[in-house]
């Protein structure tokens, strides 16, 4: 009995630092979990990409469940992410706004004249400062805010087929009820 | 010859400072910015603290920084600035909370755990020594 506990005790510890070593293999260390999900989405006011004159407020998506997703057309990842985006504006729950982030106007235009406009608004954020407020680190990022203005969700990277179909979708259909 | 060569590499010096004055307008600050930075850790290329990062982020934040403390926010208040909104892996030194516990007081439970399996090992060859004699 001694002996087997000797020998079995070494193993088993080996075993759990096997487990995390093997699960650690699966993460990411670039999705850093963000502190502003289950909070207030910092508020802000852009100027629209189509009509710079004219600016998008935070406080009239008040009631509505949306999602903000940071993009700019000098990121390959956002390019990748593209035709996802244009699949969900399909989807008549899912409303996308687009931040773009540290980018032209022009340059921003034209991909969206390229690829297509899957979103309901663009907004501008020339300098990146809502960028910082959302802790936006690698674009493309997405936030799924609530009807009370609250993160809910947030999407490190371009959205994926599973994040979209097990995550997002689930959640912006229970948010709306 | 010295004399003049001492001259003119003040001289040189002093038109250096001028051109790179308006990136460093305040010492105090810089300063500041400077110890600060090197414990913040900068998201886009996480091995390199904000001091040293060359991602366009981390210059963003370098400015935002230098802002909130002209505006006369404590390391305090920026820390916690930049914590709301990358969250605590922003920060070399994590903080002690219930999250941050295991990694705190992890290794001390281990070391302890270790102590007492070796104090446990060494009583019982001591009393085989006692017993038997020597014995490998």
């Amino acid at each position: 009995m001694k002996r087997t506990a000797k020998f079995l005790i070494p193993l088993v510890l080996f075993l759990i630092a096997v487990g995390f070593l093997f699960k650690g293999l699966f993460l990411d260390p670039h999705e850093v979990p963000s502190p502003l999900v289950g909070k207030p989405a910092p508020a802000f006011t852009a100027p629209l990409l189509s009509e710079p004159s004219k600016r998008f407020n935070t406080a009239d998506m008040k009631g509505k469940v949306w999602l903000l997703n940071v993009w700019a057309s000098w990121c390959v990842a956002c390019r990748e992410e593209h035709p996802a985006l244009m699949e969900m504006a399909k989807i008549s729950e899912i409303a996308t706004y687009g931040l773009d982030y540290k980018d032209t106007d022009a340059e921003a235009q034209a991909v969206i004249d390229a690829n297509g406009n899957p979103y309901k608004e663009i907004m501008t954020d020339a300098d990146g400062k809502i960028g910082i407020d959302y802790g936006v680190y690698g674009v493309p990022e997405t936030y799924v805010i609530d009807k009370l203005g609250i993160i809910r969700y947030k999407q490190i990277g371009p959205i994926t087929e599973q994040a979209f179909f097990s995550k997002i979708l689930p959640l912006v259909k229970a948010l709306q009820t | 010859m010295k004399k003049l060569f001492v001259v003119l590499l003040l001289l040189a010096n002093a038109a250096f400072a001028g051109v790179a004055k308006p990136l460093a307008d305040d010492p105090v600050i810089e300063a500041r910015l400077k110890a600060m930075s090197r414990e913040l850790r900068c998201l886009v290329c996480q091995n390199s603290t904000l001091a040293d990062s060359t991602a366009p982020l981390a210059e963003d934040l370098r400015k935002e920084i230098r802002v909130l403390m002209h505006e006369g926010k404590t390391d305090q208040e920026v820390v916690a600035y930049l914590v709301a909104r990358y969250g605590d892996f922003v920060r070399y030194r994590p903080p002690v909370n219930n999250e941050t516990a295991v990694l705190w007081f992890g290794p001390f439970a281990l070391l302890l755990i270790g102590a007492f399996v070796l104090y446990r090992v060494l009583k019982k060859h001591a009393g085989n020594d006692e017993l038997k004699g020597e014995d490998a």
